[in-house]
């Protein structure tokens, strides 16, 4: 057996661990809700509220554990950000400036040969950024 | 009496349930804990893999685009991905820094050949070779952090060791940026975009861009620049192509050709930012602003302590993933900010017809000169 083979049957054994303490979990739960449900039909409302607290907070978490096991193969995508290339003409009276999408060999200081479609001056690559602003979480310290 | 609490079968069962799983929790709770940390590293494991082998699909397709070689160049990217470097021995550390520069000069070789010998019609046209070969670099990096995740994983599992599990789980997320990170860098190298890493040399072309530019031992380029009344030599790897350079050359030998007499060095880089920081912040400090394994910056160090030349930093601040991802647009919002920040402390620290050196570190690709 390959090293990928074993490692593939450790863990589904360990996965077929978790699953039936989760499902033994989220059965107590389903009876703990029934009994809470029982409970308040006869009149005892503490008792059911308690009961039926257990029964919430066990099937929730078993439910949790159950989706957090389970997501394993969700797709992985590399992002490709969108890069954008600054192109200005080199004409001082003029100074066009084109944002356009990255091409392949595009540099920084790159001299185009396209001329300004304003004045016919040089043109040149002035600046090549990632245009996606990240989001980034703030934390209020 | 009964020891199971409860007047009818149902509330009998459901406190039997409850005493058998807290039994079950205080023996077996750790290994439960184990488990569920395992499946965490699993699903880890499993992006890591899918990332490495786009990485190297990705690197593929790059080489058969660019290099048009004639036969599959899988076979060889895969060896290129295990290679490995050896440090040199350190149980007597004199002369540690010559020895571990010539093996990382043999390594650079021997890695640039390789990519001739993968794309033989590049040979000649450095910007593409260099690219490449970056493009390679992130993929074995990708390919090296899948292999050490694993490494730690399969052991966690057969030691059946909370410990190993734990600590492959507490500095996951710290892998997996970084992981992200040199994915997103695999796309950037192969297009020759810009990456954070190359805010240093972008400052350094801003200013020498115009003047004479001349090569410098090695990989660099240098040019003489009338900056706020004194003679700055601006320095920076030559660039389009993804190439760092060794600036400690370059340093050495531009103060040796001026015989030491060098009011400043000014090195500009992209700095760590700590979390809570803007990315493109601008900040000032004394001392070698270059990473890297070292060499550079005793070489550097050694020559500055040789002629008594102060040493200046200035950082724009990014973190690991900006660093080896295309540039942010607030990192090259940064670059007029560093500037003034470079003019500030020239003006501040030298007298007018003094000479500076102006030193751009970091990644030319996508930056000419």
């Amino acid at each position: 057996m390959t090293q990928n083979q074993t490692q593939t049957t450790q863990s589904n054994k360990i996965g077929n661990y978790l699953t039936f303490i989760v499902l033994v979990v989220m059965v107590l739960a389903l009876a703990a809700l029934f009994l809470a449900f029982e409970t308040f039909i006869g009149g005892d409302i503490v008792t059911a509220g308690v009961l039926a607290g257990i029964g919430l907070i066990s099937m929730s978490l078993s439910v949790f554990l159950l989706y957090q096991s389970r997501r394993a193969t969700a797709a992985v995508k590399i992002d490709v950000p969108k890069v954008m290339t600054t192109v200005e003409c080199q004409n001082k009276g003029c100074g066009n400036k084109i944002i356009r999408e990255f091409q392949r060999g595009d540099y920084v200081f790159k001299d185009l040969e396209t001329p300004c479609p304003k004045c016919g001056g040089k043109q040149m690559v002035t600046a090549i950024y990632k245009e996606v602003k990240e989001k980034e979480k703030t934390y209020a310290v | 009496m009964s020891f199971i609490p409860g007047s009818d079968s149902i509330s009998q069962i459901i406190s039997l349930g409850m005493y058998v799983f807290f039994i079950i929790f205080i023996f077996y709770g750790q290994r439960i804990q184990m488990y569920i940390m395992v499946r965490e590293v699993e699903n880890s494991l499993h992006k890591l893999r899918v990332i490495k082998d786009e990485g190297k699909k990705i690197t593929i397709e790059a080489i058969k685009e660019i290099g048009k070689p004639t036969t599959d160049p899988t076979p060889r990217v895969e060896r290129y991905l295990e290679y490995f470097t050896i440090g040199p021995q350190s149980m007597d550390p004199a002369g540690i820094v010559s020895k571990l520069d010539h093996i990382l000069d043999t390594r650079d070789e021997r890695l640039k050949e390789d990519v001739k010998l993968m794309a033989p019609q590049l040979i000649g046209n450095e910007v593409q070779i260099n690219n490449l070969e970056n493009t390679l670099e992130a993929a074995m990096a990708l390919n090296y952090i899948y292999k050490v995740v694993r490494h730690f994983y399969i052991q966690g599992k057969k030691t059946l060791s909370l410990y190993v599990i734990m600590q492959l789980q507490m500095i996951l997320p710290l892998v997996m940026k970084e992981a992200e990170a040199y994915a997103s860098a695999l796309k950037a190298f192969s297009y020759g975009q810009p990456i954070g890493d190359g805010v240093g040399p972008l400052i350094a072309s801003k200013l020498m861009h115009g003047y004479e530019i001349r090569k410098v031992p090695k990989d660099c380029v240098a040019a003489t620049v009338p900056f706020e009344g004194r003679t700055a030599l601006v320095l920076k790897a030559e660039g389009p192509g993804g190439n760092v350079g060794k600036p400690g050359d370059a340093i050495e030998t531009v103060i040796e050709e001026n015989e030491g007499k060098i009011a400043c060095l000014v090195m500009i880089d992209a700095g760590l930012k700590l979390e809570g920081e803007m990315v493109g912040e601008v900040a000032e400090g004394i001392g070698a602003a270059i990473g890297g394994p070292g060499v550079d910056q005793y070489k550097i160090e050694a020559k500055l302590t040789k002629y008594k030349i102060p040493n200046y930093a200035v950082i724009v601040k990014e973190d690991i993933g900006d660093a080896v991802s295309p540039m942010r647009k607030e990192i090259n919002d940064a670059v007029d900010k560093a500037i003034d920040r470079v003019r500030d402390v020239v003006r501040e620290r030298t007298k007018e017809g003094d000479k500076v050196i102006i030193v751009g570190v970091g990644n030319s690709i996508g930056v000419g000169q």
